[in-house]
């Protein structure tokens, strides 16, 4: 390689590229970016290791606890809000269509199988992240550009143990909890707009859902809301945890674009990885 | 003193990108001492700090621990040393969303495996030491500036450690508050007997409370030594920190520092070898640690502080000049007078002190004092005249050798 006598750049350099140097630009813009990418999946990934592992340290259950109930008990009421009308329009729209069919018999399972395993689980996933996961990645951030997590450091307690570990802990247990509850008035709101406002036969809407949701349905739905519960935390946590080390800005500045780029982060990678697990289970 | 320094930096460098904040730093950090780290705003003071507790690496150089390199040290013996250490933050660094009591237990909660009983009863104790008992339920968010450094204090002490860092505990302070969080460190580093090091822009109230005195200046360490021999030091670093530093001071207190004060008086030495008399009159504030026992560091520093201003006021309109020598201890200088126009002077002084000085005193102490608390204290002073060719301090131990009460703050005849 030729070396030239002074390392910094001037002026002209561009000029002087050689049309194959040129042409490769892209291609190491590209590559740069997807090297960028997988080494923030590397660290996210030993981040939620580290996190999981340190669940099993002594003084975690009641930091889990409230955390279950800051993550979980506190959004039932938005998840019960969200679900009860996603159920009626579930209920509204598939009544329309399938009466069109003479098979409006097929609205409680219609309604049932479209919330258990897909609308819970996703919707429950992106209203957590909108409420619980935006305020994580502020939390925990602005504890950072606060020294609060140095403060931790010099007194000898793990962030990762104290911070990291209960917030992700607590999101695995409360993700599928609030997806049941999600499912479960879901169906209510189903049975509102079906049996309540448009007619349908009681008995005909329930015995729709009994013969045709099985265990199945109902585990897949689970696991979905359990990859959802570890990509979201651990993405919340992350953007939060190393908000000091952002580029594009510092401070208060940088809490807000981390959280920013926490939810819309959560949110693109719960609908892809849904696709993802969708396809797995179905094999 | 022993011979193998606690801390010892060799050749630390420090980059933050292409940016150099410590080049080839060398320093020593003694057992048992009150170190303060002088320097400019944004000198790397606090990086400094912050590789001593672990918090940030050196790009190059070693540094050792009771003489052994970290480096070289396993994890278990790193992460023992550091177990000694508190760090007390810049900007106290405490939770917001834990309460006063829990931000000081915090430590013992999720790092020891105590009792709650004992727990609570350290927490209190140091609650008490801090004066915070009425703030234990109360938020950061809730709290004065000066009270957040209490609570934060409080969190550094509780582990009961050997070395403390104290980064700028004085930042955003009045100047009372800022004496009374000195003295306060100074108190518990005597108490609890741990090496203090400190990062402060206090000159020259932090000179009363330090051993030694490390300056950084120009990314490098350029000074270490004692207070006394960082006035004969002559560097730039003079020039630019310490005489900015004290030039605030003179207005904030209208006393000298200690420098200056050399400096007006070595004007007097000449004047006396013309035969130009002059005296030395040397003020205490006695029983000051009961004043601090009985009702608080800030009460003490508002008596310090009416005090100086009071002499200044007295005798600067006379051409004194003065200077506060020690926590309770202020030298004035009476130029052009002998010993029976300056005994003159005194007794004019003495009748006003007592009949209007002590209580005019008192009444700013009562603006950090509880009402309903009242502590005895008195003031003594006493006259030397100047000889040419004596050294100062040896007239102000004649002086000190000559004090007597010149006036007393009596409870009983208060109420």
């Amino acid at each position: 390689m030729a070396v030239t006598e002074s390392n910094q750049p001037h002026r002209g350099a561009e000029a002087k590229l050689s049309p194959g140097v040129f042409l490769a630009r892209p291609f190491a813009f590209i590559g740069e970016k997807v090297i960028n990418w997988i080494n923030v999946l590397g660290t996210a990934t030993i981040f939620l290791c580290m996190a999981l592992w340190k669940t099993f340290r002594p003084k975690q259950f009641s930091k889990v606890v409230h955390q279950v109930y800051y993550i979980g008990a506190s959004s039932t009421t938005i998840i019960i809000l969200v679900s009860l009308f996603t159920g009626m329009v579930l209920g509204l729209q598939s009544y329309h269509a399938l009466s069109q069919f003479g098979a409006v018999g097929g609205l409680g399972a219609l309604v049932s199988l479209s919330l258990i395993r897909e609308l819970g689980p996703v919707l429950t996933a992106i209203m957590i992240t909108a409420r619980a996961g935006s305020a994580i990645t502020a939390e925990v951030g602005i504890q950072r550009i606060s020294e609060q997590i140095d403060a931790l450091h010099t007194m000898r307690i793990d962030p990762f143990r104290y911070l990291i570990s209960p917030r992700i802990t607590a999101s695995i247990i409360s993700f599928p909890l609030l997806t049941a509850v999600f499912d479960f008035i879901g169906i209510i709101g189903g049975y509102i707009t079906g049996v309540m406002l448009l007619g349908l036969n009681a008995g005909v809407y329930s015995h729709s859902i009994l013969a045709n949701v099985d265990m199945k349905d109902l585990s897949d739905g689970f696991i979905k809301s359990i990859v959802f519960a570890i990509i979201v935390a651990t993405v919340c946590c992350y953007q939060g945890y190393f908000v000091h080390m952002r580029k594009d800005s510092h401070g208060a500045k940088a809490v807000g674009l981390a959280t920013t780029s926490a939810v819309v982060t959560s949110c693109v990678l719960v609908l892809v990885s849904d696709y993802v697990v969708t396809s797995l289970l179905l094999i | 003193m022993s011979t193998t320094p606690l801390i010892e930096f060799k050749n630390i460098t420090k980059r933050f990108g292409s940016q150099i904040v410590l080049d080839k730093v060398n320093l020593q950090i003694y057992e048992g001492q009150v170190t303060t780290i002088i320097g400019l705003s944004g000198s790397g003071k606090s990086v400094l700090l912050k590789h001593i507790i672990g918090l940030l690496k050196p790009d190059e150089g070693a540094i050792f621990f009771r003489g052994k390199p970290v480096s070289e040290m396993k994890k278990s013996e790193i992460s023992s040393s550091l177990r000694q250490i508190s760090y007390m933050f810049q900007g106290n660094a405490l939770f917001d969303s834990l309460n006063v009591y829990d931000n000081i237990a915090l430590p013992l909660n999720e790092t020891t495996y105590l009792k709650k009983a004992e727990i609570d009863r350290r927490v209190m104790a140091r609650i008490e030491q801090t004066e915070l008992t009425e703030a234990i339920y109360r938020y950061p968010s809730e709290l004065s500036g000066g009270m957040q450094k209490r609570v934060a204090l409080a969190r550094a002490l509780i582990t009961d450690p050997q070395i403390v860092l104290f980064d700028e505990p004085t930042t955003g302070q009045d100047p009372v508050r800022k004496n009374a969080i000195l003295s306060m460190i100074a108190q518990y580093q005597r108490k609890f007997n741990f090496t203090a090091i400190m990062v402060s822009h206090e000159i020259p109230d932090v000179y009363f409370i330090s051993n030694r005195i490390l300056a950084l200046y120009d990314k490098k360490i350029v000074f270490q030594g004692t207070p006394e021999e960082l006035s004969n030091f002559n560097h730039p670093f003079n020039d630019e920190v310490i005489n900015s530093l004290e030039s605030l001071q003179k207005e904030l207190t209208g006393l000298y520092s200690q420098r200056k004060f050399k400096i007006l008086n070595h004007a007097q030495l000449k004047r006396g070898e013309t035969g130009e008399d002059y005296c030395v009159v040397v003020f205490n504030i006695s029983d000051l640690d009961a004043v601090i026992a009985g009702l608080g560091h800030d009460t003490a520093q508002e008596i310090i502080h009416a005090m100086g201003l009071y002499i200044d006021k007295h005798f600067g309109a006379i051409g004194g000049f003065s200077t506060r020598r020690k926590t309770n201890e202020f030298v004035t200088v009476l130029p052009y007078s002998n010993i029976t126009e300056a005994g003159k002077i005194m007794n004019d002084f003495v009748r006003d002190f007592q009949e209007q000085g002590i209580s005019d005193i008192w009444k700013e102490a009562q603006k950090s004092a509880p009402l309903d608390k009242c502590i005895d204290f008195a003031i003594m002073a006493g006259i030397a005249e100047g000889q040419p060719v004596a050294e100062i301090d040896s007239i102000i131990d004649l002086a000190k050798s000559q004090q007597k009460e010149i006036g007393r703050l009596r409870c009983d005849a208060k109420e």
